[in-house]
């Protein structure tokens, strides 16, 4: 008989949480330490969600997005989770720009980038500082009024190169492009130029697993392997939901999985008002990503010093490029020795923008050879930096849409959650089912692991409303009766 | 709770969630979010612990209140003033 990963569950919990990326963690855990009680489901063996990484023969540990994120990630660390994870946050301090329009090196914050646009670039100081004061100043309850490039044609019309400089790096860390609005784009780059970018020393295997014990210490009852298959909800109120075949009580229910999935599958469209069904509908996927895996040989070094670079053999920056088959821009993370200190070990990771339909409709023997060619072509742009690569390393991997989609269930593979007009369907969740919440990559800014984290306390605290609620009324039945 | 209960209140508060600031050092009348570096998520954070330890709810067109100290007081003071501080 095969294994119960529910055994020993119990029949109710106040809160479900659906799925373990780092918004889903950050909630459990919270909850948990808020005095609720909390049942974590994740369907796969691993807990983390896109936040992961993956082990093979020769001692390689090749992490997925460790880096980088905004300096903000060590008060998300410190406040709700602990010191500790707080105190291995480093900055990384060589990011690379490499394309036919500029080369540079940057420790990718404010102080620099404009020293850069104005002695390299050739911009105006005052342009510079007003440029990043709007930015600064965006907020996500601001009116849409101009997309990123609107924004970039006001401040440096007609310089492509300026925009590459600005995009490329957020396009990396988000998905999103130069249509997308202004707002999203000036809150995210605003938070790495702040202090520039900064990772985590351990790993992400150290830090999911400095999470997992974390959370069983705060009670977080966690259930890998178990997949959450409906949620029920009756007379507009979540009752439970059903993982692995089991019905299980809850008065809440907080799904990380994708919202599109958590409205037309896992509740069903006929439990929502139709005008918030055609909305949600409407709800744009982002797009997806091609990563290829290179682990160094015991022994061997690389000698590049960089920690990222963005890299491009397009004439200029485009979206279409960018998520093109053919790929002509690659972002390289360099995992040196200091990432997990003791071990010596060096890994490099390409990430590439790229599309689901590109990669679904493909036979398997085809789907094979594309992937093959996606390493080797990959081996061959990274020869201009590392020219030994093909011999230092001895493990090489390929993880495209399809890959993405199978370990997190997120339709077409998505690995930027969705574009800007999910996080307000997001948000309406609780109004339209109560018990009912969201948290996970919507709308470009709640993306990453700082926006993925903090969107998770942001809902975290509307649960917790509202669970408060539900029993000063529960007590005051009692009272009166 | 007297003025200066709520007043020692606030900054347990405050010192739960930004326990590496000096937060003897802040004074009535500057804003909160200048003097500890608070951001807003820091707000959210005083929002939970209000409800978690005095079960007041701060509406979100109420947070301005929040911004300094004097004005958390006078936000708060009417609302446990009459709770009789946990022994």
């Amino acid at each position: 008989m095969a294994r119960d990963w529910l055994k020993g569950a119990k029949q109710n919990y106040d809160t479900i949480v659906i799925g373990s990326g780092l918004g889903g963690m950050t909630s459990a855990n919270l909850l948990a330490k808020l005095g609720h009680n909390v049942l974590l489901a994740e369907h796969h063996y691993n807990l983390g969600g896109m936040a992961t990484w993956f082990k093979r023969k020769g001692g390689h540990v090749l992490d997925i997005s460790l880096h980088g994120f905004p300096i903000g990630m060590i008060k998300t660390f410190r406040k709700y989770w602990s010191k500790d994870m707080a105190d291995r946050v480093i900055q990384l301090k060589n990011i690379r720009f490499d394309n036919p329009q500029f080369s540079v090196n940057t420790t990718f914050d404010r102080v620099d980038f404009t020293d850069l646009l104005e002695n390299h670039f050739g911009i105006m100081k005052e342009v510079i500082d007003e440029f990043f004061n709007t930015v600064r100043e965006m907020n996500f309850y601001d009116e849409i009024k101009i997309s990123t490039r609107d924004l970039f044609e006001r401040f440096f019309p007609g310089r492509k190169d300026v925009w590459r400089f600005l995009m490329e790096p957020i396009t990396y860390a988000n998905g999103s492009t130069l249509d997308d609005p202004a707002l999203t784009y000036g809150i995210v780059f605003s938070n790495f130029m702040s202090k520039g970018v900064f990772t985590y020393q351990g790993g992400t295997d150290q830090l999911i697993k400095e999470m997992k014990h974390e959370m069983e210490s705060n009670g977080v009852d966690i259930r890998t392997h178990c997949l959450v298959e409906k949620i029920y909800v009756e007379d507009g109120k979540v009752k439970g939901v059903r993982i692995n075949g089991r019905d299980i009580e809850c008065k809440t229910v907080l799904s990380n999985a994708n919202i599109t999935t958590t409205i037309q599958h896992l509740v069903g469209e006929e439990h929502f008002k139709p005008e918030f069904v055609d909305e949600a509908q409407k709800v744009r996927l982002n797009t997806s990503s091609c990563q290829v895996y290179m682990g160094i040989k015991r022994g061997e070094k690389i000698d590049y010093d960089g920690d990222l670079l963005f890299s491009s053999v397009a004439d200029e920056y485009d979206t279409d490029k960018i998520l093109a088959k053919d790929v002509t821009s690659r972002t390289f993370s360099f995992y040196h020795p200091f990432i997990r200190p003791g071990g010596n070990r060096y890994s490099i990771v390409s990430s590439t923008n790229a599309r689901y339909e590109d990669w679904s409709n493909l036979s398997e023997s085809e789907y094979l050879r594309e992937k093959e060619d996606l390493i080797q072509t990959t081996l061959d742009a990274l020869e201009k930096y590392v020219p030994d690569i093909r011999k230092v390393a001895d493990y090489f991997e390929a993880a495209t849409p399809a890959t993405f989609k199978r370990y997190t269930l997120h339709p077409k593979g998505t690995s930027f959650g969705t574009k800007f007009e999910g996080l307000k369907v997001s948000r309406e969740l609780p109004n339209q089912i109560q018990g009912l919440f969201h948290t996970g990559s919507v709308g470009i800014i709640m993306s990453g692991w700082l926006g993925a984290a903090n969107y998770g306390v942001i809902v975290s605290n509307e649960v917790d409303k509202l669970l408060r609620s539900l029993n000063t009324e529960a007590s005051m039945v009692v009272t009166s009766a | 709770m007297t003025k200066e209960q709520v007043r020692q209140a606030i900054l347990d508060i405050l010192t739960e969630i930004a326990p590496d600031e000096d937060i003897h050092s802040i004074s009535d009348d500057g804003n909160l979010r200048d003097q500890i570096d608070l951001d807003s998520m820091d707000f959210l954070d005083i929002v939970m612990e209000l409800r978690k330890r005095f079960n007041i709810e701060v509406p979100e067109k109420d947070y301005e209140f929040l911004a300094t100290m004097s004005s958390c007081v006078n936000y708060l003071f009417p609302l446990l003033g009459d709770r009789k501080l946990a022994s």
